[in-house]
């Protein structure tokens, strides 16, 4: 089904601008067409659907959830729940206090925070349609992994001493749980917005995303790849993570770059890093969680996930080798 | 007058919803104020976790989101 995109790009390119496909050129128009088209296609299609089910799910829902499940348990649902509710990136801090006010250990607050970025429905969607199943799976478990894994160390190491004073004085009032309208008519209405407003807000990074694919897929030789980027070079992983640190894309936008970059040869572990390292650590977002994290607990956050992300990607690649 | 309070930290969002309730009401000829609240102990105060929220002279009738243009309609006429 989705070959269609590439045919599409064949037309385009090859026949409609009648470019060689052997050429630089053509390589990275094809690769920016197909990408471009398939991309934003699928974009439209999981918000629209996932805007009609959301009513089904939200942070309010998720505290109830959580709120009374045991620490093991907690940091599972934690990452799964993470991963499919949708909340706007600033309610990350009213969201944190909301969580620990209801209960829940600091832990299980920040694994579902960690994975939240890393791993979002749209993003596997669209990692699958591009990538395949395989690197799906293995992307989504290490994610979720990761956040439980550092959830379970923040506990296991009682860091809510670095969280600040005042959060635990803040008191949630009375849950204004809004009554949703759950009437058809109004889903359609509310998914159409959800599809403006993401892909209003993602559009920009996508196309970003995209056009580096494209250029690394068209104009970058291999070779430069499997000379410097190979496994077998063992500073490749680590500077892919500290490459990506200060880039900062969400999930989707990373995609078409990694495709390209497996496309080269690079190995998925150093990929699959790369990737996480962009998506998981952003500054916007470490700046609102100052609000409520003492700076201990942001170095430790960011060490932490720079680790994390540099052993996952080492232990990938001789998994996969 | 109806008094409207956007609760949320200050984000795109946020600035959305405000705007949005301020056009309508123009746009109706209803006389509203807008607030937006930025205080972390107020917004949770109210029970809000998932921002932007709206309250309407002081009850929360929303969360999570921008609401829809005929949300904001139906607040301005009840």
């Amino acid at each position: 089904m989705l070959e269609i995109f590439s045919e599409l790009a064949d037309a385009a390119v090859f026949h409609g601008l009648g470019l060689a496909s052997g050429s630089a050129l053509g390589q990275a128009l094809h690769f920016f067409v197909e990408d471009t088209s398939k991309i934003f296609v699928l974009l439209v299609i999981v918000v629209f659907v996932m805007g009609l089910f959301r009513s089904l799910l939200s942070p309010e829902k998720v505290r109830t959830l959580i709120g009374g499940k045991s620490h093991g348990a907690g940091y599972v649902l934690a990452v799964v729940l993470g991963a499919v509710t949708p909340f706007c990136s600033c309610s990350s801090v009213p969201l944190f206090i909301g969580f620990l006010e209801g209960g829940i250990p600091v832990g299980v607050t920040m694994a579902f925070l960690i994975t939240s970025p890393l791993v979002n429905e749209v993003a596997v969607v669209i990692l699958g349609a591009v990538m395949g199943w395989k690197m799906t799976l293995v992307y989504v478990a290490t994610g979720m992994g990761i956040g439980i894994l550092g959830g379970a160390l923040i506990d296991r190491l009682h860091l809510e001493r670095w969280v600040e004073e005042y959060v635990w004085k803040l008191r949630l009032g009375q849950a204004a749980l809004v009554g949703v309208d759950g009437s058809w008519r109004t889903r359609v209405s509310y998914a159409w917005g959800e599809v403006r407003g993401i892909v209003g807000r993602l559009w920009l990074y996508v196309l970003l995303g995209i056009a580096i694919g494209a250029g690394l897929h068209g104009y970058v030789p291999q070779e430069l790849f499997l000379r410097y980027a190979a496994a077998d070079n063992p500073f490749a992983v680590p500077a892919a993570v500290l490459m990506g640190l200060p880039l900062y894309s969400n999930a989707t936008g990373v995609i078409p770059v990694a495709e390209a970059l497996i496309a080269k040869g690079v190995p998925m572990g150093t990929v699959i890093a790369f990737m996480m390292s962009v998506v998981g650590v952003s500054i916007p977002e470490f700046v609102m969680l100052r609000k409520v994290l003492k700076p201990k607990m942001l170095l430790f956050f960011g060490v932490y996930l720079t680790l994390s992300f540099i052993v996952i990607g080492y232990l990938l690649n001789a998994i996969f080798a | 007058m109806k008094t409207f309070k956007v609760l949320g930290p200050g984000c795109k969002n946020c600035q959305t919803t405000a705007k949005l309730i301020e056009e309508k009401a123009r746009a109706l000829g209803i006389e509203a104020q807008v607030e937006k609240v930025t205080d972390l102990a107020e917004i949770l105060g109210h029970g809000v976790m998932s921002t932007p929220g709206v309250a309407l002279d002081g009850k929360v009738v929303h969360a999570g989101g921008v609401p829809s243009e005929s949300q904001v309609e139906q607040w301005l006429r009840t």
